[in-house]
């Protein structure tokens, strides 16, 4: 015992530099030496969960329209600072958080929450959280997109124009066991799923995406669900519009017919083209450097980097311009390309120090390439001008506008 | 002899494979009693069949809409207060407010943008009022809607609203919105597009 706790002292000693400084932000490492241990901050608290260094500090912010936490405490729109993203994976603090028309963010008791599966089906189930977890599970990476991530000529910074998209890895059993467990009925058409918050965010979803892809998620990023992302479980479905991706789930009913929730009411319009482009994601690719409102010191060699993803499959290539859309070479794809997931791409570029228009476009595995606003315009017959607005959920092309002295700029102000 | 034992076991087999299908296939979870089922479902569709008993006019909505603190958020006239506008208003004032992400404005009001009354019977009763979720009663659900539907143009005001009748408000939106058409796996969102 005596050794274990000589060793463990001679631990904290030796590490307390390099904890102190890193995790707690107390002073720049080297600055002095290491305070005596009296001072310390909680050292099991450092270790027991990590901290990011007190240099980096990529943060969300709420979008501009409105605050939040608000007035009465409820979350609406966060944006994920997708600037300072790197790979594909966006961490869990930094997902971005969208609300059912503003709600507060609960803290659930896991072992009081439960899913209920009812409606038509041959036998309704119940189920606890930890009985989920005795069904099979998958992991795989999934974006999630709001159908409000649109760009806009007054959005100074990425985490403005496509701030509201973020990925992650996701754990869960897929709804087609839970669904299968049931006993799906004939002329189940759709299900309505809906959350546990205060306002019981409910939407309707077609049987068969129900049916393909869903997951009934409890981990994130290998830990469990964030409280902001849904926890302690919550549906996914893979390139739908965020909405549907009901968090806190405690309830699937299987019904005859699109149920017409608030949020389904929300989403209808009087074309069905417009409909099928607002339900779905995608493709949809975005530079996040160089990007708003960072600056490229000179002229020379840079890696032009973002992410590229699809509602309805993998991404095959993404093409990059950088004269304002009139030439198009391929990127790289640095990292594997995942269905209905984002994908980082690269394209090694050397700028000459000339104002110009750079912009990314991508092409998924269906073959389905990133729309032009000029192409989206063309085929609504809409005139192509400020005014127009991409109907459904916005996957245009944006451009950057980078000055000759470096600095960027939306490219569509 | 030979083939009907042949016979028998393939006959025995496909019904043990048919009474396999039928039964659950992990046995993890547990049947909810109908008393559950009945207080979870607060899902109410378009045909209205989840309505519970109740009736509701506009003249008593319009006492609830204040009595309920409605006016708090959705301002004293239905518009201009931080919460979506429930009322169209005459647009002549413009709300201080920044309208929420999506913006429910003149152009998105619920009683004349939704297909069917039941969407708005189902959200008073599961989201309102804020922080009061799941206090209202039917009646008075009932009257909030009548109400909303009167001042919007929808309904005569003396029109009293029931499981029977509200399915049948022909809500003004009711043939101008269009499904998306049917998903299928792998299938590009929209054909064409762009």
């Amino acid at each position: 015992m005596k050794i274990k706790s000589s060793g463990r002292r001679k631990f904290l000693k030796n590490s307390a530099a390099i904890i102190g400084a890193a995790a707690a932000g107390i002073r720049p490492a080297g600055a002095e030496n290491p305070p005596p241990e009296m001072d310390m901050p909680d050292l099991e608290a450092l270790i027991s969960y990590g901290q990011r260094s007190s240099f980096v500090k990529s943060h969300r912010v709420s979008v501009m329209e409105r605050m939040s936490p608000d007035e009465f405490g409820m979350t609406f729109h966060v944006l994920s600072p997708i600037q300072d993203s790197v790979g594909i994976i966006t961490p869990s603090s930094l997902h971005y958080i969208s609300t059912h028309r503003g709600s507060y963010v609960p803290n659930i008791d896991p072992q009081e929450h439960r899913l209920m599966i009812h409606g038509m089906v041959d036998r309704p189930l119940i189920f606890s959280v930890d009985e989920i977890k005795r069904f099979p599970f998958v992991t795989r990476p999934l974006f999630l997109e709001c159908l409000g991530n649109r760009a806009k000529a007054s959005h100074k910074t990425v985490q403005e124009t496509h701030g509201l998209t973020s990925c992650s890895e996701w754990t869960g059993v897929p709804l087609s066991i839970l669904l299968n467990e049931a006993g799906v009925q004939s002329g189940a058409a759709f299900i309505v799923a809906e959350g546990a918050e205060s306002v019981k965010g409910a939407t309707s979803i077609p049987i068969g995406k129900a049916m393909d892809d869903c997951l009934v998620a409890y981990g994130q990023n290998g830990e469990a669900l964030r409280p902001q992302q849904g926890f302690p479980i919550r549906l996914l479905v893979p390139g739908f519009e965020g909405m549907h991706n009901v968090k806190y789930l405690r309830r699937i009913k299987l019904v005859e017919k699109d149920y017409m929730t608030y949020n389904d009411y929300g989403h209808i319009v009087p074309d069905a083209r417009v409909a099928a482009l607002t339900r779905q994601i995608g493709p949809k690719s975005v530079i996040t450097f160089p990007s708003g409102e960072q600056k490229l010191p000179g002229p020379g060699l840079y890696e032009i980097t973002g992410l590229a993803w699809s509602g309805s499959a993998a991404i095959r290539n993404v093409e990059i311009s950088t004269d304002g859309g009139q030439s198009w070479k391929l990127a790289e794809l640095r990292t594997p390309s995942y269905s209905m997931a984002h994908t980082r791409f690269a394209f090694p570029w050397t700028w000459d120090g000339k104002e110009c228009v750079i912009m990314s476009r991508c092409t998924d595995e269906l073959g389905t390439r990133q729309p032009t606003r000029a192409e989206s315009a063309k085929f609504f017959g809409k005139p192509d001008n400020a005014d127009f607005r991409a109907p459904g959920a916005d996957n245009t092309v944006f451009p950057w506008r980078i000055a000759a002295d470096g600095s960027v700029q939306n490219g569509m102000a | 002899m030979e083939w009907r034992k042949l016979l028998l076991l393939v006959a025995i087999l496909a019904l043990a494979q048919l009474a396999q299908a039928q039964s659950t296939k992990y046995g993890v979870g547990r049947t909810p009693t109908p008393e559950e089922i009945r207080a979870w479902d607060i899902s109410i569709g378009p045909d209205g069949k989840e309505l519970p008993p109740g009736h509701g006019t506009a003249a008593e909505g319009a006492k609830l809409f204040r009595e309920k603190q409605c006016v708090v958020c959705h301002g004293s006239t239905g518009s201009g207060g931080p919460a979506p506008t429930l009322i169209k208003s005459d647009g002549t004032k413009k709300s201080k407010y920044p309208c929420l992400v999506p913006c429910v404005d003149d152009a998105l009001v619920m009683s004349l943008h939704a297909q069917y009354a039941t969407t708005m019977w189902d959200y008073i009763n599961r989201a309102m009022p804020l922080n009061k979720q799941g206090t209202l009663k039917p009646d008075e659900v009932y009257s909030l809607v009548a109400f909303l539907l009167f001042k919007n143009g929808v309904i005569a005001e003396n029109q009293v609203l029931d499981p029977e009748t509200l399915p049948r408000v022909k809500m003004p939106n009711r043939d101008h919105a269009a499904l998306a058409p049917e998903w299928k796996h792998a299938a590009p969102r929209l054909q064409g597009y762009p």
